[in-house]
């Protein structure tokens, strides 16, 4: 995984997202998703591309029950989008790099 | 000028696939556009992306995971050659005799982006959706169609599984690890599935059966709160208190680019020609669920990819190329 990748829980969740300087991206995924796993690929590139814009944040959502319950995932891969610590865009389902980027453009 | 190939197959589940490994090993250096990330079985891989195990699949003693099947098969059409291209066709032109030209992003660029000596469709099936009122507003809120990727949500709740084929009963069957409850709507009094399933889903004690029903709605505010019923007989309706509805009435063929260009059977589905996998184009062949209403199994769509890739090779000698 791109050393530009948070791996996010339960306990660093909010660490992490609310104490962001940039809009964070976070992936809730799990092992057994064949969907989540199409789109990793394209997070490590968005990752790369977007460092110092953007910070992705990986969520296994087995693992991290709290979190994937605060913000009501009931389908995976879903991507949330934060600002400021608050969701602002979400995303459900896999999509392409560029409808993904698109989507979440105007928060950036 | 548009990169020209010996061989382009359009479509990476089991039948694309394949027909690259053969392709790839008759020397055809195909290019393989896969497809594009999505949760719907258009993304790389196709259908068996969204499943779990898979049990018929000879070859594979202790079954295999749908996912895991077709990272091996990708590799393995990598081992020999082929080229995959991560992305979608917006549009193709079988008007004039060969070369193809295919456009992938914008479909009105004056260029296409590349064109295909012969052509192998390749592109599969999708899930059909129930087409009720406030069933896509609660996609992933509750509708899905994906069991694999959602089931997990639904931890000790009663859900609905609309559908009575093979994956339906599927679906039904590996949502009854989270579920408490499982209701299987189905519009008729018996079901399409094989036997060994329907005996699987009438032994399961979490699994219960809703005959003659049709699901007219999806209830939710937020997300789904339950579904109106109606008895096909009775016409009467009512409601069913459920957390989750999974859909899986059946599937329709990825064919809407190849419309008005090659002939499809009246229910869409690519027409190829007596026992091979030649289409009503010249030097274009079709493989997979595309093109098969019938059997749809994964070896049948690798089975039917090879005779593709096999047709292809000999319609190039046959033209000298």
């Amino acid at each position: 995984m791109s050393e530009k990748i948070v791996t996010l829980s339960d306990a660093t969740f909010d660490e992490h997202v609310k104490g962001s300087d940039v809009p964070v991206l976070v992936d809730f995924w799990a092992e057994w998703c064949g969907p989540c796993k199409m789109i990793s690929p394209v997070l490590e590139e968005i990752a790369e591309e977007q460092a110092g814009k953007l910070q992705i944040g990986k969520l296994n959502i087995d693992d991290n029950l709290e979190v994937t319950r605060r913000f009501d995932v009931m389908s995976i891969p879903t991507l949330i989008l934060f600002k400021n610590g608050e969701p602002e865009v979400r995303l459900i389902g896999a999509k392409p790099k560029g409808q993904l980027l698109q989507e979440i453009a105007a928060y950036l | 000028m548009a990169e020209r190939r010996k061989v382009i197959i359009v479509g990476s589940g089991p039948a694309g696939l394949t027909a690259a490994i053969y392709a790839a090993r008759a020397q055809l250096e195909p290019l393989v556009i896969e497809g594009e990330p999505s949760s719907n079985s258009d993304q790389p891989g196709g259908q068996l992306m969204l499943t779990t195990e898979v049990e018929n699949y000879p070859g594979f003693v202790d079954g295999v995971m749908g996912p895991e099947l077709m990272g091996i098969m990708r590799n393995q059409a990598i081992r020999f050659g082929a080229e995959l291209r991560t992305a979608k066709v917006s549009r193709l032109d079988l008007s004039s005799p060969s070369p193809f030209p295919l456009w992938i992003g914008d479909p009105n660029a004056d260029e296409p982006t590349v064109e295909a000596d012969a052509l192998i469709i390749a592109t599969g099936a999708r899930s059909l959706m129930l087409g009720c009122p406030n069933e896509e507003r609660l996609l992933g809120y509750g509708v899905s169609t994906c069991a694999t990727c959602d089931g997990f949500f639904f931890r000790e709740q009663h859900i609905a599984v609309a559908g009575g084929g093979d994956s339906a009963l599927e679906e039904a069957l590996f949502l009854t690890r989270f579920a408490s409850k499982v209701t299987v709507v189905h519009r008729r009094s018996e079901l399409r599935a094989s036997k060994i399933m329907q005996e699987r889903a009438f032994k399961n004690p979490k699994i219960e059966f809703l005959w003659d029903s049709v699901i007219v709605d999806v209830l939710g505010d937020t997300k789904v709160s339950g579904i109106k019923v109606q008895h096909t007989t009775s016409a009467e309706t009512f409601e069913l208190p459920v957390s989750g509805l999974f859909v899986a009435i059946g599937h329709e063929p990825n064919s809407g680019l190849l419309k008005g260009q090659l002939d499809l059977e009246e229910n869409g589905y690519v027409r190829t020609i007596g026992r091979s996998s030649r289409t009503s184009v010249d030097g274009v062949f079709a493989c997979g669920d595309v093109q098969d209403h019938i059997y749809r199994q994964a070896i049948t769509s690798a089975g039917s990819g090879c005779m593709a890739a096999i047709d292809a090779e000999h319609w190039l000698e046959e033209r000298g190329e």
